[in-house]
């Protein structure tokens, strides 16, 4: 069994990752389309909340992706601070540029689903504003990326603000809580009662989970998409720099 | 470390040093206050913990470039590296004296303050009693955040973009504690947890800024 270390190897990881990509693509447009259409036309509207229930199958894998995406970086960016390898902080890269977005749809649609729904755009209501809280995170750490020239640098400094951020984040979380009670349903998709059957009030009802769960699949195979391209491309820039300041010295 | 501390205090107390600059960004904050929500003291003695705090937060934030910058310019932090001293216990030193001069002298004045903005009289214990115990929290996450920024040349921006997220928690049970104090309701939550967030942060947050200083001085 190949260790996953190998993949720490620039070239290997471009040839898998280049190998790996157009099915990863096909199979995330697929599961995408067919969830989404499934979701949007194949599903009965909900009694109380009409059609616009149907935001939901964008609105709540964008917001589990925001989040995971981040707990991604996370790793990644231990991996770079313990193991050097480039390709772990370059992915964590290149999923922050993913991530901000997740985090900026996920707001979005809650604002457009919130609005006929709770009669406003916006309120303080913790998910929420946990949620805003995390989008300056994402600002916040790819603006650092941008502001320093040394790739090594950058590298080490964005890869501590996770770490830091990290440990914030879920104070944050937890303040903000306590802060404030919201309007903000709790998690009704994913509950262990609600797999094991052994709840069945406050789940989503199957004719949604089904299409749901595609949905989700299908932004999990985006993000892995869009990380193999976005890292694919990093390392092609790192490459291109060292060949023109070699092509320089020479 | 006690010369690094009274070094830094000697330069910061004297002539050119900036000392009081927060002090004043803080009460012309409270000032404009009252102009933008206008001068009804019920309504003035509602906000004035949240007001208060955010000003303290706010002119904290105001000095925190100064923390590393001038020693990084004029070379003094590569040689301090140098010394047998520990970068954490540098940068404690530097959160410490940056608190000496900017946290100390807002938890002194806020009552005074206070006094501006109309609130009410069980508020003024909590309030020095909250800025007391959030505002060394202030300075070392500042100190972290200044020690990423410190190479930078526009680091200022940057710098405000990235510890404002990191203030949020504090600033949560800082104000919490201000705000249920003034009102008279049980305060022991906030209390422990704004004091549970300073001690963790001084316990931890030097290692990370020792780490992110010591890349920046490679």
């Amino acid at each position: 069994m190949a260790s996953i270390w190998e993949y720490a190897n620039p070239v290997k990881f471009s040839k898998t990752a280049s190998a790996v990509l157009p099915w990863v693509t096909v199979l995330a447009a697929v599961t995408l389309a067919t969830g989404l259409v499934w979701g949007f036309f194949f599903t009965p509207d909900d009694f109380r909340q009409g059609s616009t229930v149907k935001i939901i199958y964008i609105h709540v894998p964008a917001a589990m992706m925001a989040i995971n995406i981040w707990a991604m970086m996370l790793v990644t960016s231990l991996i770079w601070l313990i193991r050097r390898h480039h390709v772990s902080v370059l992915a964590a890269k290149g999923a922050a540029s993913v991530g901000v977005v997740m985090t900026l749809i996920a707001l979005i649609t809650g604002a457009v689903w919130g609005q006929p729904m709770w009669g406003t755009w916006w309120v303080w209501d913790p998910r929420l504003t946990s949620f805003l809280i995390l989008f300056l995170f994402y600002l916040g750490y790819l603006a650092l990326w941008e502001a320093i020239d040394d790739p090594d640098t950058a590298a080490d400094l964005t890869s501590v603000l996770c770490i830091v951020g990290s440990v914030f984040a879920i104070l944050s979380r937890y303040a903000v809580n306590f802060w404030n009670q919201g309007l903000h349903q709790g998690a009704s998709v994913m509950r262990a009662g609600a797999v094991t059957g052994t709840d069945t009030e406050e789940k989503v009802s199957n004719v949604f989970f089904y299409p749901l769960l595609l949905c989700m699949i299908g932004f999990v195979l985006l993000f892995v998409a869009l990380v193999f391209l976005r890292t694919r491309t990093e390392i092609h820039k790192r490459r291109t720099s060292a060949l023109l300041a070699r092509e320089r010295l020479s | 470390m006690i010369a690094l501390l009274t070094r830094d205090l000697k330069l910061a107390t004297r002539a050119g040093g900036g000392f009081g600059l927060g002090l004043a960004f803080f009460l012309i904050v409270v000032i404009l206050v009252p102009f933008s929500v206008g001068p009804e003291s019920g309504l003035l003695s509602d906000i004035a913990p949240g007001v208060l705090w955010l000003g303290a937060l706010l002119a904290c934030l105001l000095s925190l470039d100064r923390i590393l910058a001038l020693d990084w310019e004029d070379g003094t932090l590569d040689l301090v590296a140098t010394s047998p001293l520990p970068l954490e216990g540098v940068v404690t030193i530097k959160a410490l004296a940056h608190w000496l001069t900017t946290g100390l002298p807002m938890v002194i004045a806020a009552p005074l303050f206070g006094l501006l903005l109309n609130l009410p009289q069980p508020g003024y214990f909590w309030l020095v009693l909250s800025l007391a115990i959030g505002t060394p929290a202030l300075s070392v996450v500042g100190t972290f955040g200044a020690a990423l920024t410190v190479g930078l040349k526009r680091g200022g921006l940057l710098l405000s973009l990235l510890v404002l997220p990191l203030y949020v928690p504090t600033l949560i049970f800082g104000a919490e504690l201000a705000r249920r104090g003034a009102d008279g309701q049980a305060t022991t939550t906030p209390l422990l947890m704004l004091a549970g967030i300073t001690f963790g942060v001084i316990a931890l947050l030097p290692f990370a800024s020792a780490l992110v200083l010591r890349v920046n001085l490679r």
